[in-house]
């Protein structure tokens, strides 16, 4: 779109807005705003990141460092959609040791993720 | 481990703060208001109307002398921003700025953090802020715990939640009992170059992390006004960036009492400022009158000039006073000319604090009239900000928007300079590193966002690992150093002699840096008086020397100048001797004393000089002076020549001639103290007669050195000189 045609359409849509109420004026900046935001939130939703998982090990217990190398190995075996702490709590079950150990033994030993969520 | 109270007259000891880290816990988490008194504030003569509940302890205004030194304090939480890149000195700094008032201390991070994917640990030294790790802060909110005590109220200790590792630094504040934090998405993307979905995502989650802990969020959307050509052309888009971060943190659970507006009035004089900045501000108020304001001073337009800087500040407080703000947060005025001393902090926050006491409860006097030129400009700028969004949706929403340019452009809108900060999705620090969650997702902790799949006969997601960190703060892993070569170990025992070793070096920044200010005039011209005041500086044994403020007061006559450097000079306080201070007698004594003795004085302004009302002070029962005490005057009035004071002292039989030099210039008031002394020399009387001068420029050095038995400066009341006229005169065998 071109500025002049931008600036006219701008006149127009200002000149919605002039019969509006204070009030009005609020409630139409706030429903915009919400309709901007609904997307970015689905996104969030259904999203995650190595920060998030590395923010969900940390809630779990884990040191700062270890948390990186357990992400970052997750992340290579293609299990990030499931969770890093999901991850971790499987491990955990499978090889009947505590989340730091489950943590420790994916960073030392990779392999043991394969095949962990397969039935 | 509880560590005992802070003693106001012993230094922070640092040392004992870093003891016992691995085990500290915060004994509170989430943020704090200042509380109000009922009924408003009564002290001394004075009923305030917004002011809160006072410190414990503290430093009033230099004027509050003249006030009972009564210290009021504001309504609004009072910000100062504390980052020198060494933690360990900036804490002493915080306990400087708790005394002054500051009750919201914010730490800036180190150059670059925001670009680490992951969390730093240790203490190693920052670059224009401090490295954020978790030693760092939970030191620092020891220091605050401690602080806190000592002035009777809480301190709310803040830092920033952005960059790609937000959701982890989130975690680490969430544990940490720190209380504010900024967060917006909107930040890292367009001034960190961070990826627009990566920063989105990662803001949810972070988000509801604070919100878990009641961690109070500012945004950055001031930042577009600091950014921008023209920060006053941006103020729609100011709003469309507040609306977006505050309805996205409101979607993804945060409270609208912990959401706050980063808001800074646009413009600065010379502009007719008010004209562009309260429009703005009321109209951003309107809006969002459910969300808490940050209205944060200028920094834009600060120059080298401290008074200029502070005195744009008093507008923009003026600003707040006149609208609303939850939070007042200070600049330090030398942060145009060098990275904010110790003492500059202090001006800031004295800065807030005694505009917003001056202007307390303006708006029961003054109403903003909304009826002229406000009100339109105030509509203008609010049906610019909504064709703003209306344009940005109908552009495909606001990822397509910031690739298109829409933010940050200097032309108000609709016009556009095409100077706008462009993203590309696909780009930035953190690009295509989000990954979509499975269906059996789940994440087994505490204040997580987004879809999680918990596992049957869970109720809460942290039951499977039996509690996360978050409720159980025991499971939180602390490291203490992972480079003890860089840590504040090292740091620390450099310094031991200027802290705990009695050596007293100067400092702006870091314990022994020896920096120095100096301040003079040189009448050349700018270019000249410059290169002359190295010169100067050098001469005067300044290391590393640099002009950190030159002003023209005429472009022939001369020049102002500030010099910073650094001087390798430390003094060892053993060898200082240091003048006992004066305990006076007590009043019931100094009565007896006077009423046994029949104690008469006279008094008089000695030289050319008309001033009398600082001896009339010292001398009448209204002023609480010497009469007030039974001390019987004879005052001969001003410009009294010496010989007739001494006449007159001879023949009412007084115990004592005060005089007065108020004024001097070439120094006749030391002339005029000589000339007193000799008269009463050659008339036999000195040995009887005590001889007191006083004046804005006397001390008691001065006046002994020239022949006084006495002498008396600034502040001096009745009883001061009472209480030294008894004791002269019973050393004498009275």
């Amino acid at each position: 779109m071109s500025d002049t045609e931008r600036i006219r359409k701008f006149e127009e849509r200002r000149a919605a807005l002039r019969k509006m109420t204070d009030e009005q004026l609020k409630a139409r900046f706030w429903e915009l705003c919400q309709k901007a935001v609904e997307p970015l939130v689905e996104l969030a939703k259904t999203h995650t990141s190595p920060s998030i998982e590395r923010a969900v090990l940390l809630r779990m217990g884990i040191d700062s460092v270890t948390t990186k190398g357990v992400v970052a190995r997750v992340h290579e075996a293609g299990l990030l959609g499931k969770g890093a702490g999901h991850v971790v709590l499987k491990v955990s079950e499978k090889h009947k040791t505590d989340v730091r150990g489950a943590a420790k033994k994916i960073v030392d030993d990779p392999a043991c993720l394969t095949g962990l969520f397969e039935r | 481990m509880t560590m005992k109270e802070l003693d106001p007259k012993e230094k922070l000891d640092i040392e004992q703060i870093l003891e016992g880290l691995d085990s500290y816990h915060p004994p509170r988490k989430g943020w704090t208001w200042r509380e109000p008194v009922p009924g408003g504030y009564k002290v001394g003569k004075f009923h305030y109307k917004t002011m809160t509940k006072p410190l414990a302890r503290s430093v009033p205004l230099p004027a509050s002398k003249y006030f009972d030194y009564i210290d009021p304090q504001p309504q609004p939480v009072i910000t100062t921003e504390i980052a020198s890149g060494r933690f360990e000195d900036d804490i002493r700094r915080m306990r400087m700025a708790a005394w002054h008032g500051a009750d919201h201390i914010m730490v800036i991070r180190t150059t670059g953090q925001s670009h680490i994917d992951g969390l730093l640990e240790g203490t190693p030294e920052g670059v224009g802020g401090v490295p954020i790790t978790r030693k760092q802060i939970r030191a620092s909110r020891k220091a605050c715990d401690l602080i806190e005590k000592e002035v009777g109220r809480p301190i709310n200790f803040h830092s920033y939640v952005s960059g790609v590792a937000g959701p982890e630094v989130a975690v680490l504040f969430a544990e940490e009992g720190i209380n504010g934090a900024h967060q917006d998405p909107q930040y890292n993307v367009l001034y960190r170059n961070v990826n627009m979905y990566r920063s989105f995502v990662d803001a949810a989650e972070a988000k509801r992390v604070m919100a878990g802990a009641r961690i109070f969020q500012i945004d950055g959307a001031h930042n577009a006004n600091a950014t921008a050509k023209e920060g006053w052309s941006v103020m729609p888009e100011l709003l469309v960036q507040h609306g977006i971060n505050s309805a996205f943190s409101v979607a993804v659970g945060m409270p609208k009492d912990l959401i706050g507006l980063s808001t800074v009035p646009p413009c600065a004089p010379p502009a007719p400022k008010l004209w562009y900045d309260l429009p703005y501000a009321v109209a951003l108020r309107d809006f969002f009158s459910e969300y808490k304001m940050r209205a944060q001073q200028n920094t834009r337009y600060i120059e080298a000039d401290i008074e200029e800087a502070t005195r744009t500040h008093v507008i923009d407080t003026l600003i707040s006073a006149l609208t609303r703000a939850d939070i007042q947060s200070t600049i330090t005025p030398d942060e145009g000319r060098n990275v904010p001393w110790h003492y500059n902090n202090i001006r800031g926050i004295e800065t807030a604090k005694q505009t917003l006491v001056a202007l307390d409860g303006i708006q029961e006097l003054v109403k903003l009239d909304r009826d002229g030129p406000l009100g339109e400009m105030v509509r203008d700028i609010k049906e610019r900000a909504i064709c703003f969004l209306e344009e940005l949706l109908e552009s495909g929403g606001y990822f397509a928007a910031v690739e298109k340019g829409f933010f940050v452009d200097s032309a108000r809108y609709p016009e556009r300079n095409g100077d706008g900060i462009a993203r590309d999705g696909k780009g930035g620090v953190g690009a295509g590193t989000i990954v979509p969650r499975d269906p059996d997702y789940f994440a087994p902790v505490c204040s997580h966002f987004g879809n999680s799949k918990l596992p049957a006969g869970a109720k809460k997601p942290c039951d499977p690992i039996d509690g996360c960190t978050l409720c159980k703060p025991q499971k939180i892993v602390y490291i203490d150093e992972l480079d003890p070569s860089d840590s504040c170990h090292v740091r620390l025992e450099k310094t031991l002699p200027f802290r705990k070793g009695g050596l007293i070096k100067p400092e702006a920044e870091w314990a022994g840096d020896g920096t120095m200010l100096l301040q003079f005039f040189l009448p050349e011209e700018i270019d000249v008086a410059r290169v002359a005041a190295l010169e100067i500086a050098k001469k005067m044994g300044l290391a590393d020397p640099e002009v950190i403020n030159a002003q023209v007061m005429h472009p022939a006559e001369g020049t102002f100048l500030e010099v910073k450097g650094k001087v390798d000079i430390a003094i060892d306080k053993k060898t200082l001797k240091i003048p006992p201070k004066e305990v006076m007698l007590p009043e019931d004594e100094l009565r007896a004393a006077i009423k046994q003795w029949g104690l008469k004085v006279v008094a008089g302004t000695v030289g050319e000089d008309e001033h009398s009302v600082g001896l009339r002070e010292i001398l009448d029962i209204k002023h609480g002076g010497i009469e007030k005490y039974g001390v019987k005057y004879h005052y001969l009035g001003t410009s009294v020549p010496v010989g007739k004071l001494v006449d007159a002292a001879i023949e009412t039989g007084a115990h004592a001639i005060l005089i007065s030099t108020i004024i001097s210039h070439n120094d006749v008031h030391k002339a005029m103290m000589r000339k007193l002394d000799e008269v009463c020399r050659e008339k036999g009387i000195r040995d009887k007669i005590v001889l007191i001068s006083g004046g804005t420029q006397v001390t008691r050095e001065i006046a002994r050195e020239n022949g006084m038995d006495d002498g008396f400066g600034r502040g001096t009341k009745g009883i001061h000189v009472v209480d030294s006229l008894v004791k002269i005169l019973r050393k004498r065998g009275r």
